[in-house]
């Protein structure tokens, strides 16, 4: 009996090694399933003769990173549906991967993308599986181009990866001096996330130009993913320690958190924060009296009053019934950046996707864009965005453009 | 007074790893298995509270006692389902289970209710009865969620102990604790106190959740996976099974938990809070509270 | 086939188990040749064939000592971390494959250095004490090489478990390990061939300590500890050769895991990690070496085949785990089996079946 449920395993096995094998070939039709897009079916080339471009992404659409993930996905979707339906033709199609936020599981995505033929890939969306997925994208020469993980070692791991984002250590520089151009605090304290590669990067060249220009830093406090359900303490210490001025390098969930337990117990500093601040207004059931005079660094703003913005809200709002984040609007530039290059006719679906890499870099180093992330974005040869900075302030439930 | 607050957010975390840990211990001691779903049973009775007292501004209470009843058969069902035909299995095999079952019900979350994070209403908020305590002139503050943690907790263990030993159902669970294969033979439907020790477990975990949730306040699918493992830490330091070592390893873990992220590094809390326990352990093999069981040959 | 017969049964059913991982091998090579080898199934090959170490390793103190560990994955992670540091600062130095077996004795010898440490003290708990030691053991890991910073420049090595700045740090020296940020630009050595090794050498460490006169000890504290200890067996011995053993390979297996990817990072050996290697045990079947090695390959893949169906990827994950484990172990569905197969059997084979009896 042993022996045969050993021999059934041991079948078992090569059987469904022998279908994963087979499912490269497969993979292009279920990308419909998977992505939720009726154009992405068009296989074959359109009507009048060109071929649609391959896009990939990667980000976490389960655990605990999810929300990022899934903004993503939705905003590199609406973007190729709102192209695809101008153009009248399939000029991209989009396969989107999970990858639960873990390096393992993300590499599996892309080489899963590989096999459906991915020419560009648009992720991965947190910085950790990013590290590893650029090693690859370099050694394949495939053209990365990540709307969300800023880390800076992402760009560094070679010259055919770009951000759509500010890198962490920039974010960290550029709040310093913002803070003490503008003197809104003698004495700042810090809540960062210890685990978390996005936080580090922002925390320590936030320390290192605070220190620079004079700032001082009165207290710097961490937590972990593990033990972020209490944040009271750390929001004590800096009470404590007398900081006017609390610097939340974190994303917006745990952000919300500190805001609430600063309120609790009366302690009303100035909060400010960086990008991944963005959709602390939006968190369902979080009163946005406590955020106001909130402050954060961020190339994004749902109400910003400009026509691409304004395009871009109305349709996510009319597809997802929620208000984008900052990820889905990275992530929709993204799509709206390579489109640009295939307007300017220097790639097209007929070429190998190590060709496209090196037609989208010198595009990339030449090209101005203008997204919902900002007028005039270029990208510098070693794949950074430059775009112009911007702070808001919050009032009355909406950002303001800060003074 | 700065060590007085940092010692109350102690006690305030600590007597939420308390309570969710009474549920967990609860379970063990009677079915002899390690319910590592209990802490995502938490999570969907924190949903359920979030939709009925959060969107359509029911009664705290009403709200509160429908997730219990959620719970409850959520909790009995999942026992019916998935642990029950494993119950004379290798006790790894139910442990395994459990985790897949921790997992079904996250992603099953997901799906019902999206990844996006909810900021959950404390259900103490407005209430005329519990106010946050002001001493010292404002300088210290025992905020209304802690102080109602704290008395669902001892309310919440007094009724235990006091069911378990002078009720006969709770007669019947500690004879199954004992001995299953005795107690059934004495009569003691084993199936029926099982489904029981787990539908008292699961409504204590909706109390827990809402609770947990008000002094915490996101609410996402995975919000009961790290409090549940903690509050699991949290009953084997008291010494697992014991109802009062539930709650007094609970208090203990919040309190060591937030004194070494004032004093010591915020960074490695966690780590401390581990290395305690182990050291316990090593002194106390059974917990703090438990009960040393002597092996016959 | 006269001598097979004539051959031992452990002995044959160990054949066996290293004849499916080389049939493995040979297959793959021969798709690998052929060119039908997808993207994702190679950039697979090597995670499961450290899941496979992993599994066995941790059935040696799961399956055949009866203890049971949560912490596997904090062995994993320090041999994973010595194993790369020394990986990356000897690249270039010595040649290649120099550098990778000194990165695999140092990362199997810190680790079960650890193995150790945790198991001296730790050896005197049991059962579910034991388990939530072991977990306690793993966070702490986590936990302390999260916050670690590690670097060295001309005056040494420096190291802070607070942030890069406290490192004090020459501006020229180098960052081995960036807290959170774990090891970067790490070159990638592993293969699939290595990783087959290494399998094998796992097995054959493994499997012959099982067969030997300490393997029975070991059998023996599991099976009955009061009797083991009456009978003159150096329990702690024993008991700490295995849980060694076990810990020097998941180290191996962490290293042959990071050098696959040009990042580590200690968030990855987590709790759930150390489960998931658990998962593996508990299906292959606690105490069944070969039934770890499909396990572990199988459970890699099955995610990776749910890609087709997104959004339900876990959810049918999860209920695939259920469902097997009640299918595998319940007593009365295995009971109900049974019937169902020798029915089977007597209705096709009537000889068969009176042999089975």
């Amino acid at each position: 009996m042993k022996k045969l449920i050993s021999a059934a395993l041991a079948s078992a096995m090569v059987l469904s090694l022998a279908a994963c094998g087979a499912t490269g070939d497969s993979n292009g039709s279920s990308a419909a399933a998977s992505t939720g897009d009726a154009a992405a079916t068009a296989e074959a080339s359109n009507a009048d003769g060109s071929t649609p471009i391959k896009l990939g992404g990667i980000g976490p659409t389960t655990g605990s990173a999810a929300s990022y993930g899934i903004a993503v996905m939705q905003g590199e979707q609406l973007a190729v549906d709102e192209i695809n339906a101008a153009a009248g033709k399939t000029v991209f199609e989009l396969k989107f991967e999970d990858d639960e936020h873990d390096a393992e599981k993300s590499m599996n995505a892309y080489n899963t993308l590989k096999d459906w033929g991915m020419q560009v890939l648009l992720g991965t969306v947190t910085s950790t599986p990013s590290l590893s997925v650029a090693g690859e994208a370099v050694n394949d020469n495939m053209f990365m181009l990540t709307p969300s993980a800023s880390a800076v070692d992402v760009v560094e791991t070679g010259d055919n990866v770009f951000q759509m984002c500010f890198t962490d250590p920039n974010q960290g520089i550029v709040s310093a001096d913002y803070i003490a151009e503008k003197g809104l605090g003698t004495k700042i304290g810090v809540i960062y996330d210890s685990s978390d590669a996005y936080s580090m990067g922002i925390y320590n060249a936030f320390a290192e130009e605070a220190a620079a220009k004079g700032l001082e830093v009165v207290t710097a406090e961490a937590f972990t993913s593990d033990n972020k359900s209490d944040l009271s303490t750390q929001v004590a210490k800096c009470q404590d320690a007398g900081a006017d001025l609390v610097f939340l390098p974190i994303y917006y969930n745990e952000a919300s958190q500190i805001l609430i337990a600063a309120d609790k117990v009366g302690y009303k500093p100035t909060f400010f924060g960086c990008d991944g601040m963005d959709g602390i207004l939006t968190i369902e059931g979080f009163d946005t009296s406590l955020a106001e005079g909130l402050m954060l660094l961020c190339p994004f703003s749902a109400t910003a009053t400009d026509e691409t913005t304004q395009k871009f809200v109305s349709a996510y709002e009319a597809a997802y019934n929620e208000t984008p984040i900052q990820f889905a609007a990275d992530a929709y530039d993204c799509v709206y950046a390579i489109y640009q290059c295939v307007q300017n006719g220097s790639i097209n679906g007929d070429m190998s996707f190590s060709d496209m890499c090196e037609a989208l870099k010198t595009e990339f180093t030449t090209m101005t864009f203008n997204g919902t992330t900002g007028e005039g974005q270029t990208w510098a040869a070693d794949g950074t965005v430059n775009k112009p900075p911007r702070v808001y302030v919050v009032h009355d439930g909406a950002y303001q453009t800060a003074e | 007074m700065q060590f007085l607050s940092y010692l109350i957010n102690g006690i305030s975390l600590g007597s939420v790893y308390a309570l969710i840990a009474l549920g967990y211990t609860m379970v063990y001691g009677i079915a002899k298995m390690l319910n590592f779903a209990h802490g995502d049973v938490i999570m969907i009775g924190s949903y359920v509270v979030f939709f009925t007292f959060g969107s359509f501004g029911w009664n705290p209470a009403a709200a509160i006692i429908l997730s219990m009843i959620v719970c409850t058969v959520l909790g009995v069902l999942v026992e019916r389902v998935a642990y029950r035909p494993l119950r004379e299995a290798p006790s790894l095999a139910v442990l395994i289970t459990a985790i897949g079952v921790s997992y079904l019900l996250q992603q099953v979350a997901q799906l019902m209710w999206t990844s996006n994070p909810k900021s959950f209403p404390s259900v103490v908020a407005n209430s005329s009865i519990f106010k946050p305590l002001r001493l010292f002139d404002g300088q210290l503050t025992i905020s209304a969620e802690t102080i109602v943690t704290i008395l669902a907790c001892i309310v919440i263990m007094v009724a235990l102990l006091y069911f378990i030993n002078h009720t006969s159902a709770g007669h019947a669970m500690q004879a199954v604790s004992e001995d299953r294969g005795a107690a059934q033979l004495m009569g003691v439907n084993v199936n029926a106190t099982i489904s029981l020790t787990f539908a008292i477990g699961s409504a204590l975990a909706a109390v827990a959740g809402a609770l947990l949730c008000s002094s915490y306040p996101t609410l996402q699918p995975t919000t009961g996976a790290m409090p549940g493992i903690k509050a699991f830490v949290a009953a084997v330091f008291g010494g697992i099974g014991s109802i009062p070592g539930a709650f007094l390893g609970g208090v203990l873990l919040g309190v060591i938990e937030n004194l070494s992220k004032a004093y010591i590094s915020t960074q490695l809390s966690d780590a401390i809070v581990f290395l305690v326990l182990i050291i316990v352990l090593l002194v106390k093999p059974t917990g703090l509270l438990g009960k040393k069981v002597n092996v016959k040959v | 086939m006269f001598r097979l017969k004539n051959m031992r049964k452990t002995t044959k059913n160990n054949l066996i188990t290293f004849g499916i991982v080389i049939g493995f091998y040979v297959v793959i090579q021969i798709l690998s040749a052929m060119g039908l080898l997808t993207s994702s199934l190679s950039g697979q090959l090597v995670p499961i064939c450290a899941y496979v170490i992993l599994a066995i390793s941790l059935n040696l103190t799961v399956g055949i000592l009866g203890e049971l560990s949560l912490g596997h994955a904090g062995f994993m992670s320090v041999g994973a971390f010595s194993g790369t540091i020394i990986w990356t600062v000897l690249y270039g130095q010595v040649p290649n494959w120099l550098g990778l077996v000194l990165s695999f004795v140092v990362g199997g010898v810190v680790a079960g250095l650890f193995g150790f440490i945790v198991g001296v003290p730790v050896l005197r708990l049991s059962g579910d004490y034991l388990a939530i030691v072991t977990l306690a053991f793993g966070e702490i890991v986590k936990n302390v090489m999260n916050a670690c910073y590690l670097g060295y420049d001309s005056t040494g090595l420096h190291i802070s478990f607070k942030d890069a700045a406290s490192m004090n740090m020459d501006p020229s020296g180098t960052t081995l390990i960036n807290g959170a940020m774990g090891i970067t630009g790490i070159k990638k050595a592993s293969t699939f061939t290595i990783g087959i090794v290494l399998v094998i050498l796992t097995l054959l460490v493994i499997l012959n300590l099982i067969n030997s006169r300490a393997g029975r000890a070991i059998e023996s504290i599991r099976d009955n500890e009061i009797a083991a200890r009456s009978v003159g067996i150096n329990i702690t011995k024993y008991k700490l050769m295995a849980f060694i053993t076990s810990a020097v390979f998941a180290g191996i297996a962490g290293v042959l895991y990071s050098l696959n990817y040009s990042s580590l990072v200690a968030k990855k050996f987590d709790y759930n990690t150390s489960i998931l290697i658990l998962v593996f045990v508990v299906l292959g079947g606690i105490g069944n070496i070969r039934g770890s090695v499909i396990a572990a390959a199988l459970l890699t893949v099955l995610p990776e085949l749910l890609r087709a169906v997104n959004d339900y990827r876990m959810l049918i994950y999860a209920i695939v785990l259920i469902v097997v484990m009640i299918f595998s172990q319940s007593p009365q569905v295995v009971a109900w089996r049974k019937r169902v197969m020798d029915g089977f059997r007597s209705r096709f084979n009537p000889s068969k079946a009176k042999e089975v009896q």
